[in-house]
């Protein structure tokens, strides 16, 4: 299946498209400051930015409804933004504080929040592709009519433990979404280096999954893709294959070599693809709203992440009790 | 020549059987091959073929016989012309002389004699138990039908309750533990998965995550080390993770440690492993009570919780209490005997060595007091601390390996707690530091035995 393309001219409305401009720009400001606290000591151990993906979460959020679940790995600032929930909380967990989602003991790869149907926050790369899956069977048994994001990367698409939440998410028709962000690298090694076929969607056909492959730079698409699979999902017709194209502006992890891709390649991305100016052409080119306007939005996001990372820096440490609780129930 | 037919074992652990049906009669030829019989086990049927062809000349044991011991002559095979009385006659004789001998015959597969574990020794009698009100009626039930009751009625309290697992539905288990429970809860709530141990943990943890109550059954838990990842860093650590928003509320079962000549790959005993993980609770139980009352707790908990049992347990017979809710709560050990010269502390099926020698320590006028742990995390160590005050003497008991064992643990907690009440180092008697050898000798040699631990109280008692 050719990938699919919506680059022309949108018939979105000026709500949905404000909506995602503003969700993308918000999660690319988010994770900006996140480096910038970082660089300042503020954050610390791993901490994997989502610049350049933003389309691919804020695309799916817009297909899902209420009560549906999600679930990713460790590069999950963004999810969580998009899923809902509150950036004071996520940064303050970046910097293990009181105020973070996990009270400070989770950090940047485990946060979690039952309000918002969010599982995680995965740091073992593809683990929380049963873990979705296992969240479907819940639905399933459930019969809430819920369906489950399942995020994973090119490099997760290569463990084991993926085909065989497949086959079982295949044999009993669960209600779970696959979501293949391949960004190309997994951490330094690129698809061309790691997978002997490329073309992730393809992966639970043996398994008779049915996928497509998007153009996940585009937001549209991606709504577009995601409203496919979360009706096969939804309708008991069991798992969905979607594997995202799109691309990592940074590196991997804060620590990155940059020494496995050109910056010329990076470049030339961030000048062609970019999912965020893509969605501000539309809007502009639609008259849907002027350079002025925009500038509005950029401002007043600003102002969101910089109340969050002022709380990150203000939040108290964890008490010291706090080593202690939370292990049993 | 007349030949024999024997009793046949289906398993390692078979010591005994029904004949269910005899698909011949007497005065029938039959080849090699021939379907000649049906036997059955509480954990299996299966049809037996004749090795030897022949006439039945004779058939000893009748069909619907229960309890035939395994080598047991079952029927003899003549040849044509034969006197097939008196071929039976002969063949009945030299049975019991070679019995006698103790030669002839191969050995009946079980794993040790009366002073090892895995004979089904008589139940012995469960301790008073201060959780059971005075006048509760006793039934005498099996460590497996103790498991199956267990998960049952916690199936039928709560609608978010299943099981999935290898074989656990269609099969009935490939232990038999969960007999019956198909029929009575349907393919939605016991669910055969594939084979597919990481994937299943995971799927399961999830759905745990997602607001079910998984019981997951490993076939052994030898299978779950290609779990590992799952158990360790999803189900034992979410919940601290998330901050405590998340729980994970998925009970881990199946048999753990040596079972019968199934050599090293399937006899690892996971006691210490689990043991080590903050987030887990960990059970090993040795009684059908014990079984029983644990996996309700287990069930009922947000805890994930590893429950490990053992092959050679879940025939043995012991008497549960009828109450109408019988949960024992985790972290309390059970004192089998009391005694004043030595603490033994054992759990699981060390146990069944630990008792048999404060039985004898007892012939020699050595009160030993036997300390069961019943689970391992939480552990009742306050237990231990204050037997050993008591007897300053203690030597722990497990067939699992020696370093960084269970037993390692307690020996550092009475150092710390009870250093001036120890009259002699603590002994760890544990299985031998070796990869488990498959030959039968060997096997037995590599586990702990009542020898050793009678040796090591002598040592610690300077006797």
């Amino acid at each position: 299946m050719a990938t699919a393309k919506s680059r022309k001219k949108s018939n979105t409305s000026k709500e949905d498209l404000l909506h995602h401009y503003r969700e993308m720009l918000l999660i690319r400001r988010f994770e900006e400051k996140a480096g910038q606290l970082y660089g300042m000591g503020l954050i610390g151990g791993f901490c994997h930015l989502y610049i350049g993906q933003e389309a691919v979460v804020v695309g799916l959020e817009a297909a899902a409804e209420e009560g549906d679940k999600r679930v990713t790995s460790y590069r999950d600032h963004g999810h969580m933004l998009a899923a809902g929930m509150d950036p004071k909380g996520v940064m303050a967990e970046l910097t293990g504080r009181e105020g973070g989602y996990s009270k400070g003991k989770g950090g940047s790869m485990h946060m979690f929040s039952v309000e918002k149907h969010f599982y995680g926050g995965h740091g073992i790369v593809a683990a929380q592709v049963p873990i979705g899956t296992g969240l479907a069977f819940a639905d399933k048994y459930n019969e809430n009519g819920r369906v489950t994001f399942t995020y994973f990367g090119d490099g997760a698409v290569n463990q084991g433990q993926v085909y065989e939440a497949f086959n079982m998410a295949s044999l009993w028709d669960l209600p779970v979404i696959y979501v293949i962000e391949n960004n190309q690298y997994a951490m330094g090694t690129s698809v061309s280096r790691s997978s002997s076929t490329p073309e992730f969607f393809t992966r639970g056909e043996a398994l008779g999954i049915p996928g497509e492959a998007v153009d996940g730079m585009d937001v549209l698409a991606v709504k577009e893709a995601g409203e496919r699979a979360v009706a096969h999902a939804r309708a008991g017709k069991g798992p969905y294959i979607l594997e995202m194209k799109t691309y990592r502006y940074r590196g991997h992890s804060m620590s990155d070599p940059a020494k496995y891709r050109t910056r010329e390649e990076v470049q030339k991305v961030r000048e062609t693809q970019d999912a965020i100016e893509h969605v501000r052409e539309l809007l502009l080119q639609g008259k849907h709203a002027d350079e002025d306007e925009l500038k509005a939005i950029d401002k007043e996001i600003k102002a969101v992440v910089n109340e969050a990372a002022e709380f990150a820096r203000e939040s108290p440490e964890p008490a010291l009790d706090e080593l202690w609780t939370d292990i049993y129930a | 020549m007349a030949t024999e037919i024997l009793m046949p074992a289906l398993s390692p652990t078979m010591e005994e059987g029904t004949l269910a049906k005899w698909n011949v009669k007497e005065g029938d030829s039959v080849s090699a091959g021939d379907v000649i019989a049906e036997i059955e086990t509480d954990k299996a049927t299966m049809e037996f073929e004749a090795a030897d062809e022949g006439i039945v000349g004779k058939i000893l044991v009748a069909e619907g016989s229960e309890g035939v011991k395994v080598n047991t002559p079952i029927a003899v095979l003549v040849e044509e012309g034969e006197s097939a009385d008196e071929a039976a006659a002969s063949v009945e004789k030299a049975h019991a002389s070679t019995h006698e001998q103790g030669a002839g015959h191969p050995a009946p597969a079980k794993v040790a004699d009366e002073a090892g574990p895995g004979g089904q020794a008589p139940a012995p009698s469960v301790p008073d138990d201060p959780e059971i009100p005075e006048g509760t009626k006793m039934r005498e039930m099996t460590v497996r039908e103790a498991l199956r009751d267990a998960m049952a009625e916690e199936m039928r309290a709560d609608e978010n309750v299943f099981l999935m697992g290898e074989e656990v539905a269609e099969y009935q288990g490939a232990y038999k533990v969960s007999q019956g429970l198909l029929d009575e809860f349907g393919p939605k709530r016991v669910v055969d998965t594939p084979i597919t141990e990481h994937g299943f943990t995971g799927l399961a943890t999830g759905a745990a995550m997602g607001g079910l109550r998984p019981i997951v059954e490993f076939m052994t838990f030898n299978f779950a080390m290609q779990a590992m990842d799952q158990i360790i860093n999803t189900a034992a650590k979410t919940r601290y993770m998330s901050g405590g928003q998340m729980s994970v509320p998925v009970v881990f079962r199946g048999a753990s440690g040596a079972a019968a000549r199934v050599a090293a790959q399937h006899s690892q005993d996971y006691a210490a492993w689990y043991a080590h993980i903050p987030g887990l609770h960990v059970a090993m139980p040795y009684s059908a009570a014990d079984a029983k009352g644990l996996l309700k707790t287990a069930i009922r908990g947000d805890t994930p919780v590893i429950f490990l049992e053992n092959e050679l347990l879940y025939g043995h017979s012991f008497e549960v209490p009828e109450l109408d809710d019988y949960a024992i709560p985790f972290g309390k050990a059970r004192i089998w005997r009391e005694g004043n010269d030595v603490t033994l502390v054992s759990f699981g099926i060390g146990m069944e060595y630990t008792l048999k020698a404060a039985e004898k320590l007892a012939e020699d006028g050595v009160s030993a007091e036997v300390i069961d742990l019943r689970t391992l995390r939480p552990m009742d160590t306050a237990a231990v601390i204050k037997s050993v005050k008591k007897t300053n003497r203690c030597v722990t008991v497990e067939e699992g390996w020696p370093v960084g064992s269970i037993g390692n643990h307690i020996s550092a907690v009475l150092m710390q707690e009870a250093f001036d009440w120890l009259d002699a180092p603590v002994i760890n008697v544990t299985g031998k530091d070796v990869p488990m050898p498959y030959a039968a000798n060997l096997e037995k040699h590599a586990l702990t035995s009542v020898e050793e631990v009678l040796e090591a109280v002598k040592q610690v008692t300077y006797r």
